[in-house]
């Protein structure tokens, strides 16, 4: 009666705020936190789509720090306007989704690196490319240590399927998330099953 | 210069202290559309404003205004004595005292607004100058005539 509702009535008006802020179009960066079964991702969208997936091992108050120096300082916690990403990840993590149907936001990554990660968000549901193979794709055979830069500072990892891409001949090459979250990926997707190292 | 920090951190430490003087200086139920106005015209502004430095002083400053246009609109200075009365019980906040609040409520508006940021929202002299948009003399004189008043007036 006294404090808790004292404070259910600030949470309305905390709502409120949200509900307004969004009607008048001043939300320019929407976020959440998920679960996963890896820990929890910090999901990220603007107007275009999703601009930001952050991985369990990523400090989640720098990802928006960044969000709100490159993007726009409007960032508020909207976890409404993320549930259709969630919904989609929470279908991948239980292997019945192969394919995102996102709207994507692509304004974190310019030149080269955007149109490696184009490339890679091409790449099938469980197959894998080389590094060499995005560097081509992107126009430049030879920037493969470039191509592999671009993966390791994808902002949107496991909708652009970074973890798909290897070190020609196969070894794992690096992850964002850590090499153990990258193999489970794989093996989620059927890659790794009786194929590691080939 | 110090970087804008996402709104959703403005929003969360500043909240309760916006609450805290709109309640002073309007009332529970004015308090709750200044506070939606205060913040929504923050968010509006927040991309030009440039530095972080004093992120609780332009807040406050802003709900000083908004208390300022709900006392124009309604027509009229003081907040009744049962409004305020009522706000204390419901929240059920011990320390605060219905009949300070009221009396807090019925002073002049620079006064009153100097007195809930120094108390409602702790703000120093400095800060509670750079909200009312006066010298930082003129603030210590509000408080000081206001607080004066009060111990009057409360015996």
């Amino acid at each position: 009666m006294t404090t808790a509702t004292a404070k259910s009535i600030e949470l309305d008006t905390i709502n409120e705020f949200r509900a307004r802020a969004t009607a008048e179009g001043l939300l320019d960066v929407a976020y959440t936190t998920a679960d996963s079964p890896f820990g929890p991702l910090l999901l990220a969208r603007t107007e275009r789509g999703l601009v930001r997936v952050g991985l369990p091992n990523q400090d989640a108050d720098e990802l928006l720090a960044d969000l709100a120096a490159r993007v726009s300082p409007r960032v508020l916690e909207a976890p409404k306007e993320l549930d259709e990403v969630r919904r989609e990840l929470d279908l991948y993590f239980e292997g019945k989704l192969d394919r995102f149907d996102l709207p994507l936001d692509w304004r974190l990554s310019g030149g080269f690196r955007q149109r490696v990660l184009r490339a890679i968000n091409r790449i099938p549901y469980g197959q894998t490319r080389s590094y060499t193979e995005m560097a081509r794709k992107a126009g430049n055979e030879r920037a493969v240590r470039a191509a592999g830069t671009a993966c390791g500072s994808n902002p949107i990892p496991l909708v652009v399927p970074c973890h798909r891409v290897l070190r020609t001949g196969g070894a794992l090459g690096g992850y964002g998330g850590g090499l153990p979250m990258k193999e489970a990926l794989l093996e989620l997707e059927g890659v790794l099953d009786g194929k590691s190292g080939s | 210069m110090t970087a804008l920090p996402p709104f959703q951190t403005v929003l969360d430490e500043h909240s309760a202290a916006v609450m805290a003087i709109l309640q002073g200086a309007v009332g529970r139920d004015g308090a709750e559309d200044c506070f939606q106005e205060t913040f929504l015209a923050a968010l509006r502004a927040y991309p030009k404003l440039g530095d972080a430095g004093n992120l609780r002083g332009w807040l406050l400053t802003i709900a000083h205004r908004k208390a300022i246009d709900h006392h124009r609109a309604r027509g009229r200075a003081p907040v009744p004595v049962a409004e305020v009365r009522e706000v204390a019980v419901e929240d059920g906040i011990p320390e605060h005292d219905p009949g300070l609040w009221a009396a807090v409520g019925a002073l002049p508006p620079k006064q009153r607004a100097a007195v809930a940021l120094r108390y409602g929202g702790d703000l120093p002299h400095g800060e509670i100058a750079a909200a009312l948009g006066c010298s930082p003399e003129a603030a210590r004189r509000s408080l000081h005539e206001g607080l004066k008043r009060l111990r009057k007036e409360l015996g």
